[in-house]
């Protein structure tokens, strides 16, 4: 009895000490509020292939929004950066992280090529972008899911550990893409799989509402592409960090 | 015939949450809407879609089975159908404004960061078959899953009503077993380009039904439950278990207060097949509203709730006006400033016109009926609530 009051009492307090905090790291473009990266799943593949061989492999895999086009588009795009992130801040580790986007897939698509994944490039860690295009098609939730647990589980056999990215926040299509049901799923197959998930949706909003970047722009900038690219970057980084329980040797080995 | 009347008059209640109901779909309709955190979908599994159906199933089993009454099976069921159509007339004035709005976009947005967002645009490659899928409701854009539903409930409506009248128990019994097979046996039917239907027609009646039955009796013969103390304890409880539940989704930290075993009962929470812990929470915030709000109470008919009453009282002209003030609202943001006081401005201005709106149709009625130039005989669809 006393259990069953004390964790919605417990929830709610967690609820109201995160809201300060939210506001307290507005200001700084990239920046993202501790609630909308902090989660309780672990990345123990990573953990283990930092701290015992000093390597890390990732692999990306997505769909359109994984890439940026123009000569500039490879190394500006969000794994690139990722890449250079992770290498700055632990400088005694290999890290390699492998880019493997195709546009125009669904998920279900993407899901059957997930062994062939594990099998060629042996990745500690998956990113795997999705759900774009099942919105778009509005593939049926139920199948989507299907899909995201038959890759998630094909990864976690094939040794890699997981972190599922949600789609953009893309103000000027949202009236005619209807995301919710496929965000909603997403946040379920991590929470019961018990992985992280980059709330990529969430936190593009959160920029867009404090102004860092002006996502109704409808003109061709790169410019603004390859900033939000690098701030999703770097918001990867500081997930795995934290989640893998790594400690960055940035400061001291620069 | 000895179907038991039973509700005489009209129950404002009903006009009142349906009207409210509008409201919180047009605010849920607009993208990125900080209004929208206030609607009940961000505190609980149900949102103002259960009200919508629910309200509407009962509203039509007690205009269209007086009618079914008076004056027979054909006559209510030739009046049913012309309900329909007109729907199916309003869906397709709505597809339009969607053409509209894609192709706006597709002339005028070419940012690189969204270059995945832009295969929205596929649909005006084809447009003969996008079309087409459309008339045939096999195509329908975000937003415009409702209408549909609605045709397909009130086109298989008239013999459900007619065993209702005679046979309630055992209708709402088929009812229940048509969703638990549907259930087991994933019916469904198909969409363009793929999937299904987004609301699942053959889950989703079970609500419209369910709430035909209370029409014609069934809310009397539930009254002794209604009033249990036990009953409103349970509701309670599980609104607050809901609106917990529904607080770690916003709140990944929060995840960890979830117990695995109660993930794994209660995910997914599946809107498509409208979800036994949807149309829990649905009924226990019914019963929560029921013993809170009687019907005949006075506030109804003052003119604190006239605005929403009134809007319900034109559902279908006020639920495609809002899906088109969505549509407007979300051009304002893109062309002027998302800015937040710019939501809320958009989201005031909206309902306002919504009430203004439907203030004009009632006015309409009114003059109508006293110049007598229209002699009403035919049911009212729109005052004792239409079926939209």
């Amino acid at each position: 009895m006393n259990r069953a009051i004390a964790v919605p009492v417990a929830a709610l307090a967690a609820a109201l000490s995160l809201i300060p905090g939210a506001r307290a790291s507005e200001g700084q473009p990239c920046d993202i509020p501790g609630y909308l990266l902090s989660g309780n799943n672990e990345l123990k593949h990573v953990t283990e292939a930092v701290q015992k061989e000093k390597r890390l492999t990732i692999a990306v895999v997505g769909t359109g929004s994984s890439i940026l086009a123009g000569p500039d588009g490879p190394r500006s795009a969000y794994p690139a950066r990722l890449e250079a992130v992770l290498k700055a801040k632990l400088p005694s580790v290999a890290v390699k992280v492998v880019s493997l986007v195709r546009t125009r897939m669904t998920t279900e698509d993407l899901a059957k090529g997930m062994e062939k994944l594990v099998n060629d490039e042996k990745p500690d860690l998956v990113i795997w972008q999705t759900g774009t295009l099942d919105a778009i098609r509005r593939v049926d939730p139920d199948e989507f899911r299907a899909a995201l647990e038959e890759g998630v589980e094909t990864l976690h056999k094939g040794g890699a550990d997981v972190i599922l990215m949600n789609m953009q926040y893309s103000p000027r299509t949202d009236i005619m893409v209807p995301l919710g049901p496929y965000a909603d799923n997403m946040r379920v197959v991590a929470q019961q799989h018990e992985i992280p998930l980059f709330d990529r949706l969430a936190i593009m909003r959160h920029w867009s509402d404090i102004g860092a970047f002006d996502l109704y722009a409808a003109g061709k900038d790169n410019v603004l592409a390859q900033r939000v690219h690098d701030c999703i970057g770097r918001g990867i980084a500081s997930m795995i960090i934290d989640a893998a329980h790594l400690h960055p040797e940035s400061k001291a080995a620069q | 015939m000895h179907a038991p009347v039973v509700t005489t008059g009209r129950d404002l209640r009903l006009d009142l949450f349906r009207g409210l109901a509008l409201w919180l779909i047009f605010l849920d309709h607009i993208p990125s809407n900080v209004v929208a955190w206030g609607t009940i979908r961000n505190y609980g599994f149900s949102d103002a879609t259960e009200i919508f159906v629910f309200v509407s199933g009962y509203t039509a089993a007690f205009v269209y089975g007086k009618e079914m009454r008076e004056r027979g099976f054909i006559i209510a069921g030739a009046h049913v159908l012309r309900r329909v159509w007109q729907i199916y007339v309003a869906h397709v004035f709505l597809f339009a404004i969607y053409l509209a709005e894609i192709s706006y976009v597709a002339t005028s947005f070419e940012n690189p960061l969204y270059a995945e967002e832009m295969n929205i645009l596929d649909f005006l490659k084809q447009p003969e078959v996008t079309i087409v899928q459309a008339l045939l409701l096999k195509f329908k854009p975000a937003n415009m899953d409702i209408l549909p539903l609605y045709i397909v409930l009130l086109l298989l409506f008239p013999p459900i009503l007619r065993l209702l009248q005679f046979r309630a128990s055992l209708a709402l019994g088929a009812s229940v077993l048509l969703y638990v097979l549907t259930w087991h046996f994933n019916w469904n039917l198909p969409s363009y380009p793929e999937g299904h239907w987004f609301f699942n027609p053959f889950a989703w009646q079970l609500l419209f039904v369910f709430g035909a039955w209370c029409a014609l009796g069934g809310a009397q013969r539930l009254g002794a439950v209604l009033q249990s103390r036990i009953t409103l304890g349970v509701a309670v409880a599980y609104l607050l278990f809901a609106f917990v539940i529904t607080l770690t989704w916003y709140l990944p930290g929060m995840g960890q207060y979830v117990p695995h075993w109660l993930e794994q009962l209660i995910y997914p929470i599946d809107k498509v097949n409208l979800d036994a812990l949807r149309f829990a929470h649905f009924l226990a915030l019914a019963v929560v509203t029921v013993r809170f709000i009687p019907r005949e109470w006075p506030v109804l008919k003052s003119r604190w709730l006239w605005a929403p009453i009134v809007c319900g009282q034109h559902s279908l002209e006020i639920f495609c006006l809002g899906v088109f003030l969505s549509f407007a609202a979300h051009f304002a943001m893109v062309e002027i400033s998302g800015a937040i006081w710019m939501q809320l401005l958009l989201s005031a201005v909206g309902i306002l016109v919504m009430i203004a709106v439907a203030g004009l149709l009632s006015w309409y009625k009114r003059a109508e009926g006293r110049t007598g130039s229209r002699p009403k005989k035919t049911p009212d669809a729109d005052l004792a609530g239409g079926e939209a």
